[in-house]
């Protein structure tokens, strides 16, 4: 994927460039990079399990299938319950929603899916909490569910 | 600070699906077989990501001064602390759960918990590689409504998540 060559890129040329500069800083960046890598490993370990065992059950296809049937007030609940708990990229999730939006679901519906599936994130919750506690994470989460219902409906209203 | 479990949960889940593909495989069950391909597809893409993120957050962390972040984006930046944690979310790529480790780390180094907030919202929704997908697939239309619109709710959240969110916790430094 060329988005990801472009991460590998700019890390090969960040680390390229520090260590020409400065070899020992470098290093102790390395390393406290490291450290904090196998602090969250179970974690990122977690989240890979989750995912795929959530896919393996419920195939994207199948979820996105089940929200362009829905209509009317729950087709943006749906979409936000579905974007809060799926994990697409974004380069397959706006090829979906466009799909979605022609083939007739609500442009509020489309928006609050966009949104939550970069805002919320259920699955993540293990990797989030590790970072802010799970008090803050919880209530990031809630509030970006709300926000995102928000910016949908106003997204509907001016369009 | 919580004790921490003599063994994480992650390792005990990674074991038992190390049994159960090795039992799926075994007895020819087909639902392991789509198992383990999910898990191929998303892990290939972990493989790569997570070690480029964290060798540029620790390039971060050992590069950028305390001092410059306290005073540029902590308590009491205003208006032109938000606009560079808002510039830094913009020219970043990728999912959100690899923005965790830099807005924690923003946090640590002195970042004020509204910008911490404000970045992690920028980052979701305002990255601009993924407005290029939105704008070829929704139009221009679209995506600029909901950038507009999206933005004010991202600064409400952050204030809110400012008030109320605990104080960053140091678990995760040695």
């Amino acid at each position: 994927m060329p988005k990801d060559m472009i991460l590998i890129s700019v890390t090969l040329v960040a680390l390229a460039a520090s260590a020409a500069i400065d070899r020992k800083r470098t290093m102790r960046g390395l390393k406290s990079g490291y450290r904090m890598l196998v602090r969250l490993l179970p974690q990122f370990l977690l989240l890979l399990i989750l995912v795929s065992a959530f896919l393996t059950v419920v195939p994207q296809e199948v979820l996105v299938e089940f929200l362009g049937r829905q209509s009317g007030v729950v087709a943006p609940l749906a979409a936000a319950v579905l974007g809060s708990i799926a994990l697409i990229p974004g380069p397959i999730a706006y090829p979906l929603a466009g799909a979605l939006h022609q083939s007739g679901v609500s442009t509020t519906a489309v928006a609050v899916l966009v949104t939550t599936l970069m805002m919320v994130g259920v699955l993540t919750f293990p990797v989030e909490k590790e970072y802010f506690g799970a008090r803050t994470a919880c209530l990031r989460n809630l509030l970006s569910f709300v926000g995102a219902l928000i910016i949908g409906l106003l997204v509907g209203v001016v369009m | 600070m919580r004790k921490p479990w003599p063994i994480p949960a992650g390792y005990i889940l990674t074991i038992a699906c190390i049994l159960f593909l090795t039992t799926a495989a075994l007895s020819d069950i087909a639902i392991g077989r789509r198992l383990a391909g999910e898990l191929s597809t998303f892990s290939s893409k972990m493989v790569l990501l997570v070690p480029c993120i964290f060798i540029l957050i620790g390039l971060l962390d050992a590069w950028i001064p305390q001092t410059w972040i306290e005073r540029h984006i902590g308590e009491g930046s205003g208006l032109r602390g938000a606009l560079y944690v808002t510039l830094l979310a913009m020219f970043q790529g990728g999912p959100l759960y690899g923005a965790f480790p830099t807005a924690h780390l923003l946090q640590k180094k002195g970042c004020s918990k509204r910008n911490v907030f404000l970045y992690l919202g920028a980052f979701s929704s305002l990255k601009i590689p993924m407005t290029l997908f939105e704008v070829s697939f929704l139009g221009w239309r679209f995506a600029l409504i909901r950038a507009a619109i999206a933005l004010p709710v991202f600064i409400l959240i952050a204030e809110i998540m400012a008030v109320f969110a605990t104080d960053p916790e140091s678990r995760l430094d040695t």
